[in-house]
């Protein structure tokens, strides 16, 4: 035998016939140079093999592993009946039954496997054996034999001499799938304009996440946060998905520590009023609400990805994955003193897509 | 003992089962298999118990939960929430909670036995690949385990989304963001997966149907494969005296596997439901039903999603004055996105897909291996797969550094800007220490299988010398330090060398060039015939455990 050091020992058993095509040593490895296989190391008894008292012990271990599961059924069962989590609705009660219940019921479990494993390893044989690998392989003759199969088979269906059934049976297959893809067509709308859209326009009234009350700009304190949605948010057809566009942060900070802008951008200069910011909530970069605020230092943190937009800088981005700042909702007050909205936002607000840049 | 043939009883059984299925058959081929023991090869057995616990518990779970993201107000038994607005998904889960006596035990198992799962399955592929079991004729095998530990993903996080929690719905608002990142048809794979706008109102009920039919059905199935082939195949062992590439050595399925691996289940089990008893997990009444605008600081994904929320965090928007997102033409590349998001993630899983080809191409081996590799054998594998390791792990602590800046009092800036540091620099720096580290385990090997182990006695000899003694290692011990291998480079072809040729030899190179030649019985022979500075052994010594070896060791070491 060539592919193999162990040659004949008695322990490794006889290694006849060639596993694999080519188990061989490598090539020009020099059989001089290897060590041969010295075999299985003789058999260590375990005093479970020689001491019959040692065994009884063994039996009564596991047999006692084996109760004592049992018992934990038992737990469990009484955890079940006698702890009943509808007439003591306390949290502490709920958190009882659980540990009650799951503590039986683990140990129950556990223990069946804890006395398995301790009965197979002191108590069944544990002598090793020795069992021959074949080859994965057929043998050069059964490779004849099946591919002569295929090949008959293939002649008798006559597949490569009709060659229009062929093709034909190929032109239907290929666009068969096409259904099964159309099919989902209608697993959604199309986009269309709607991520530029949002419950903001001009006229509508700033108000408090999530109760719904406007907020008079005399109520913004400098340092004060605002969490805020558009007023009638709640009557829209769906408030989950525009408040995923419309939610905004509202932030009165001296407006001494605001750097103007300048050229194109000089006019949002005006879009405070007094002060108090309103910027989309929603980060842009993957959605995010951006709901950290640092009195301190004026940035505005995502806690998600922690891109960091700084309110003095009209929210650029200066820390994180996300690229573009926080668009801002242009704000001034009614007659009545409450904020409202001078116009929607400049551009979509939320996460990039591709189409974002697009014109309308 | 009576024969089941013999014995009225089981006869009958017997008879009736063999006459229909051909159980007798059955019984004959697997009944006495043999398969080798070792502690690693439990890692995957933990991942098959885990999943079958996820059956159990999960389809406990269904007979409560409704998948439905239908508004309602809560009324049940958790105060705090009562008159919420919540979805009909979070109200079920909070009622499988609070008003289902085991309900929050059967959640909190199926999410210790999820998060168990994955991690039982990433450390079955590390097992498997520092130990080379991917090798032929393994390589399909590793392509279905693959294929799980994606699938496993997929069925964590599909599942992880169906409370329709706080916690969850942001997980799926980044979900929807990266999706939205896709240039060209990204914004309509998001509007077909949302069913329109996010969150939208079908997202639970779809993600719950792949969650608890197509991906497990897929689970399921692809098991079987990977079983499959592990009986057709049969187990691979760790290189061990009397243990070749031909034979298997071990214990029969019947009675002692079906015992200790049956055992092995319920140990599993049980672990997971003593777990599931004293740790809380995924507290979703703690976090709230989902809401577009609030969030908790601390928002963490399940660990095994943590490297792809990490990439995404490590990636800055600005690279200086360079933005990582610019439109061309109106339209969006969002690099920021796409490249932690989708193409770090592809790479490492195409990488992971391609191993087996690129080392059997590069070793030219196209042998059947049988016998595991010790690590330290194969430093180049080795030092990849901790590479690797260090890679994926410097990711997933990006997605904790809010946490670990807290904790510990650093900036979050600086945490970060270490850790885009460690993203670049940490794989090459782990490869390179993993890699001495395996040649200096072999050099010490080696050593020990020429000079035998320091003994700590001082000898001196007639002429005044002095030296310490060393005792020989016996055949059994020495042929673990000295069956390997030497590993082969590919050179390059005589004549005419194309470019791929070319390649293929200088990345042999760097695979194989750096390596220690295993111990040969005449490396042996001269060691003990000459003192070579390492101390050397007392011939016809009074110590009883010397055994004398001269050169072949292996006949002389017999009966030992």
């Amino acid at each position: 035998m060539k592919d193999s050091p162990t040659t004949g020992h008695n322990d490794a058993g006889p290694s006849h016939g060639s596993v694999g095509t080519d188990l061989a040593a490598p090539e020009g490895a020099d059989l001089e140079n290897r060590f041969a296989n010295p075999g299985l190391p003789a058999h260590r008894y375990r005093t479970t093999d020689i001491d019959p008292a040692a065994a009884k012990r063994a039996e009564r271990q596991v047999s006692t592993i084996f109760l004592l599961s049992a018992v934990g059924t038992v737990v469990f069962l009484v955890g079940y009946f006698a702890l009943p989590i509808d007439d003591d609705k306390s949290f502490g009660r709920l958190q009882l039954s659980t540990m009650v219940l799951g503590l039986g019921l683990g140990f129950a479990i556990f223990l069946i496997g804890i006395g398995l494993v301790h009965w197979a390893k002191t108590l069944m044989p544990d002598h090793e054996q020795i069992e021959l690998r074949h080859d994965i392989r057929g043998t050069d003759e059964e490779r004849r034999d099946a591919s002569n199969i295929i090949l008959d088979g293939v002649e008798e269906s006559g597949i490569m001499r009709r060659t229009v059934i062929r093709n034909s049976l190929i032109g239907a297959m290929a666009i068969l799938p096409i259904p099964a893809v159309v099919l989902f067509r209608d697993l959604g709308p199309l986009p269309g304009e709607v991520l530029r859209e949002s419950l903001w326009e001009e006229g509508v009234r700033l108000t408090r996440d999530p109760d719904g009350t406007p907020i008079r700009a005399a109520d913004v304190t400098f340092g004060s946060v605002f969490h805020v949605i558009p007023d009638g948010l709640s009557e829209s057809s769906h408030p989950i998905e525009e408040k995923a566009k419309a939610a905004v942060l509202l932030i009165r900070i001296q407006p001494e520590d605001v750097v103007p802008l300048e050229g194109e951008q000089a006019v949002r200069n005006d879009w405070d009023y007094d002060g108090i910011y309103a910027y989309s909530k929603i980060c842009t970069h993957v959605g995010c609400p951006v709901a950290l605020y640092e009195q301190q230092t004026h940035h505005l943190l995502c806690p998600c990805h922690q891109s960091t937009f700084d309110l003095t800088q009209h929210c650029k981005v200066i820390f994180g994955p996300a690229k573009r700042p926080l668009p801002q909702l242009p704000i001034t007050v009614d007659s009545e003193g409450y904020l409202v909205a001078s116009a929607g936002f400049p551009e979509p607000p939320g996460p990039s897509y591709w189409e974002r840049g697009a014109s309308e | 003992m009576s024969s089941i043939l013999t014995d009225k009883r089981t006869a009958t059984l017997a008879g009736y089962v063999d006459d229909r299925v051909g159980a007798s058959k059955i019984v004959k081929t697997f009944a006495r298999k043999i398969f080798p023991d070792h502690w690693s090869f439990m890692l995957g057995e933990i991942a098959l118990y885990t999943f079958v616990v996820l059956l159990i518990s999960g389809t406990f779970l269904t007979f409560w939960y409704t998948p439905s993201m239908a508004l309602t107000t809560y009324e049940g038994s958790y105060p705090p929430l009562v008159g919420q607005t919540v979805s009909e998904a979070y109200e079920t889960t909070l009622n499988i909670s609070f008003d289902i006596r085991g309900g929050l035990l059967m959640r909190q198992i199926h999410h210790w036995a999820a998060l168990l799962f994955v991690a039982a399955i990433l450390a079955h592929m590390a097992r498997v690949f520092v130990t080379g079991a991917f090798r032929k004729p393994r390589e399909l095998n590793w392509i279905v385990g693959c294929l799980l530990a994606i699938l496993a993903l997929a069925a964590g996080f599909t599942g992880y989304s169906l409370p329709d929690d706080l916690l969850s719905g942001n997980g799926l608002r980044i979900i929807s963001g990266v999706i939205q990142a896709i240039p060209v048809v990204g914004t309509y794979m998001a509007f077909f997966i949302f069913g329109g706008e996010f969150p939208g109102e079908v997202i639970i009920p779809r993600l719950f149907i792949l969650h608890v039919m197509l991906i497990p059905a897929a689970l399921l199935a692809l098991i079987g494969v990977h079983l499959g082939l592990l009986v057709l195949h049969k187990h691979m062992q760790f290189p061990a005296p009397g243990r070749t590439n031909t034979n298997v050595v071990g214990y029969p399925v019947f009675p002692v596997y079906a015992a200790k691996a049956g055992g092995f289940f319920f140990i599993v089990f049980g672990v997971v439901v003593l777990m599931a008893a004293v740790v809380t997990i995924n507290p979703i009444w703690a976090y709230g039903p989902y809401d577009p605008s609030p969030i908790g600081a601390g928002t963490q994904p399940d660990w095994y999603i943590l490297f792809v929320d990490g990439a995404l965090r490590l990636m800055p928007g600005w690279l200086g004055p360079i933005p990582t997102e610019f439109t061309t033409f109106g339209y969006v590349w969002s690099l920021n996105i796409l490249l932690p998001g989708a193409v770090v993630p592809g790479l490492m899983i195409m990488a992971l897909f391609a191993y087996p080809w690129v080392e059997q191409w590069l070793s030219g081996d196209s042998r059947e291996h049988h016998l595991l590799d010790r690590p330290r054998n194969k430093p180049t594998r080795t030092g990849l797969g901790v590479a690797a390791l260090v890679f994926y792990v410097v990711m997933a602590l990006a997605a904790t550094n809010d946490l670990v800046a807290t904790h510990f009092h650093i900036s979050i800036n600086d945490m970060t800007y270490v850790l885009r540091t460690l993203f670049f620099v940490g794989p090459p720096l782990a490869f390179w220490v993993t890699k001495r580290v395996c040649l200096g385990l072999q050099r010490r090997d080696r050593d020990l299988a020429l000079h035998g182990r320091e003994t700590g006695r001082i000898v001196r000899t007639a002429d005044g010398e002095y030296f310490e003694v060393h005792e020989p290692l016996d055949v059994y011990e020495r042929w673990n330090l000295v069956q390997q291998e030497a590993d082969q480079l590919v050179p390059l072809p005589t004549g005419r060398a194309s470019g791929l040729d070319k390649l293929r030899a200088r990345m042999s190179a760097f695979f194989f060039e750096d390596r220690i030649e295993p111990v040969t019985p005449a490396e042996l022979e001269a060691a003990h015939s000459h003192d070579d500075g390492h101390g050397r052994e007392l011939q016809g010594d009074t110590d009883p455990h010397a055994v004398s070896a001269s050169g072949r060791g292996s006949e002389t070491g017999h009966g030992h």
